[in-house]
């Protein structure tokens, strides 16, 4: 039985990473569970500098998921390059750096710094709805993302994945910007935005208003754009979106995701990446599937 | 390692002991290692509320293999818990947080400070003191006269009680106790809410004595991976550099020093 998949050239044993966000550079879980049992650890997205992120509350629960506004908190590229990649190359996995940025330039810096470290692949956050510079801004415009994408892509010596927001009216036409620009892949959904107001307290739920909707409530949404999104582009799709089980994983699997990522499910169950790549196993035992490759975009 | 898993537990009894406050004893492994000012996440059955809820430790029964919980019903998690019954199956994330410095302190004289529902993380609190030979002094603030573990905590120190409608005990604040009483404290370690807590660092910087304060925040993973529930601190923080710590791991308990509230 084969469970590894090839992403633009990089092979990941199996198809599970962590989404960005919600596994720090995975100290916090190793406490939990095997680093060594998982395709790749996607980073918490690192800026060229410390981001000290928003004002708490900066998350708050909703029904079947959780809304968030953290701000890309992060000690900048030159701490996480001391502690955090040495920290993930103890293990057998993949590591992929969530990469954040104000402007083109400071996404640059972070790229050319992990040029030349172990790191295996990046992902380009261009999509998160908390920050007021950057991020989503190069995310929503498809000339945009088209320009960020490719001024990346010139600097990177690692392949590059271009992490889209669910927040626009077309994701196709997102994920053909990405590709013209020469993305190696691209990853979605980011969380989409929502707002939630407490009636008791007449505030709103968050200090920053608004938030990213995360958790297995926006997972059929992210289904059908991993969906499109394959249908749309020949680059590979890593799909993520309210993962909680193995199942859910495979329905990704089925509808064009290359690999999965687990998200907002970890802070649930911090057990949750390992017995997704445990029930993929199984789901495929089941049904007598030999390469976890014939899953991929099988459902038309 | 930290050790920290999630685990099942059994609810072993629960009883109403205030208004909207509860009081629920769990059997759960995770008592081998639960000390004072810990916290446990607790888990709802209702699946469309997916967090577990942090709840601090009250009091720890190791020969049970038990931890109790005092909680307020604030939302629809907690309220399902206050319907379980005993031999109810649930799940704990934990054991979480960093708890109260008690060995080193044991030689002064303590006072610990309460309010609300701050008050239970005291009676862990109190209890490891004395065992470590400490003077315990506790005060305890409540609203009006609905007052709970008063008699618990009697077990472990002297007990001053204030009720903000003057109904039993002195009438204002824990601190309004101390002027009153004449009780000077050496250390004080405290667990309440926000105001209260900003009055007690700016009571210990006067005095120049050293207050310990749990603080609380809306939090999501409880293990320092989401960065939700961070608080402003004196000094950079070790983990983002950016003078915020994480209230779940490198908290709950603070020195008043080193956070800016």
């Amino acid at each position: 039985m084969n469970t590894k998949v090839t992403i633009a050239g990089v092979e990941f044993k199996n198809p599970v990473m962590t989404a960005s966000g919600t596994f720090g550079s995975g100290m916090e879980y190793s406490d939990f569970v095997d680093l060594n049992e998982l395709g790749g650890v996607v980073t918490k997205g690192v800026a060229n500098i410390p981001w000290e992120g928003n004002p708490v509350p900066r998350v708050a629960e909703t029904y079947g998921g959780m809304l968030n506004a953290i701000g890309l908190q992060n000690p900048g590229i030159d701490v996480f390059m001391e502690r955090d990649i040495p920290f993930l190359k103890q293990y057998d996995t993949k590591i992929v750096v969530n990469v954040c940025g104000k402007s083109v330039e400071d996404y640059l810096e972070v790229v050319e710094k992990l040029g030349d470290t172990a790191v295996d692949m990046l992902e380009i956050n261009v999509s998160c709805p908390n920050v007021k510079e950057g991020a989503i801004a190069f995310g929503q415009k498809a000339e945009c993302l088209y320009d960020i994408t490719s001024r990346i892509k010139a600097k990177a010596k690692q392949p590059v994945i271009m992490k889209l927001s669910p927040n626009v009216t077309d994701i196709t036409e997102m994920a053909k910007a990405a590709e013209a620009a020469g993305a190696d892949g691209i990853s979605l959904i980011n969380t989409l935005t929502g707002m939630k107001i407490d009636i008791h307290k007449r505030t709103f739920a968050l200090a920053n208003k608004t938030g990213g909707l995360s958790g297995p409530a926006i997972k059929p949404v992210a289904v059908r754009m991993v969906y499109q999104a394959a249908h749309a582009v020949k680059i590979p799709v890593i799909g993520m979106g309210g993962i909680a089980t193995a199942e859910d994983a495979v329905e990704f699997l089925l509808a064009g995701a290359s690999a999965v990522a687990v998200g907002a499910m970890n802070f649930v169950n911090p057990y949750t990446t390992v017995e997704v790549v445990r029930g993929i196993e199984d789901y495929m035992k089941k049904y007598g599937v030999e390469d976890v490759n014939q899953l991929i975009g099988s459902v038309k | 390692m930290s050790g920290k898993k999630k685990t099942g537990a059994i609810v072993l009894s629960q009883r109403m002991i205030a208004p909207d406050i509860y009081d629920m004893w769990l059997k759960t492994e995770l008592a081998a290692k639960a000390a004072a000012g810990q916290f446990v996440g607790v888990y709802p059955g209702d699946k469309s509320h997916l967090l577990p809820r942090p709840i601090s430790i009250c009091e720890v029964d190791r020969q049970r293999s038990a931890l109790r919980l005092v909680y307020r019903i604030a939302g629809a998690g907690t309220g399902e818990f206050a319907s379980w019954q005993p031999g109810q199956e649930t799940a704990l994330l934990g054991v979480l947080g960093n708890g109260f410095p008690v060995k080193e302190n044991a030689h002064r004289k303590a006072v610990l400070l309460g309010g609300g529902i701050g008050i239970p993380p005291m009676l862990e609190l109190a209890k490891e003191l004395k065992e470590q030979g400490a003077e315990v002094t506790i005060v305890i603030g409540y609203r009006d006269d609905k007052l709970f573990l008063k008699e618990d905590l009697e077990q472990y120190g002297r007990v001053f009680v204030a009720t903000e409608d003057g109904s039993v005990g002195v009438k204002g604040n824990v601190l309004d106790v101390l002027a009153k009483e004449d009780i000077c404290p050496e250390v004080m370690m405290a667990c309440g809410p926000m105001p209260m807590l900003r009055a007690i660092k700016r009571y210990a910087q006067e005095k120049e004595i050293t207050a310990y304060i749990s603080l609380e925040e809306r939090m999501a993973c409880g293990v320092g991976a989401c960065l939700g529930c961070v608080c402003k601190t004196t000094h950079k923080d070790h983990h983002s550099h950016v003078n915020n710590a994480r209230i779940c791991t490198d908290g709950p308990v603070f020195d008043a020093r080193e956070v800016d509230i």
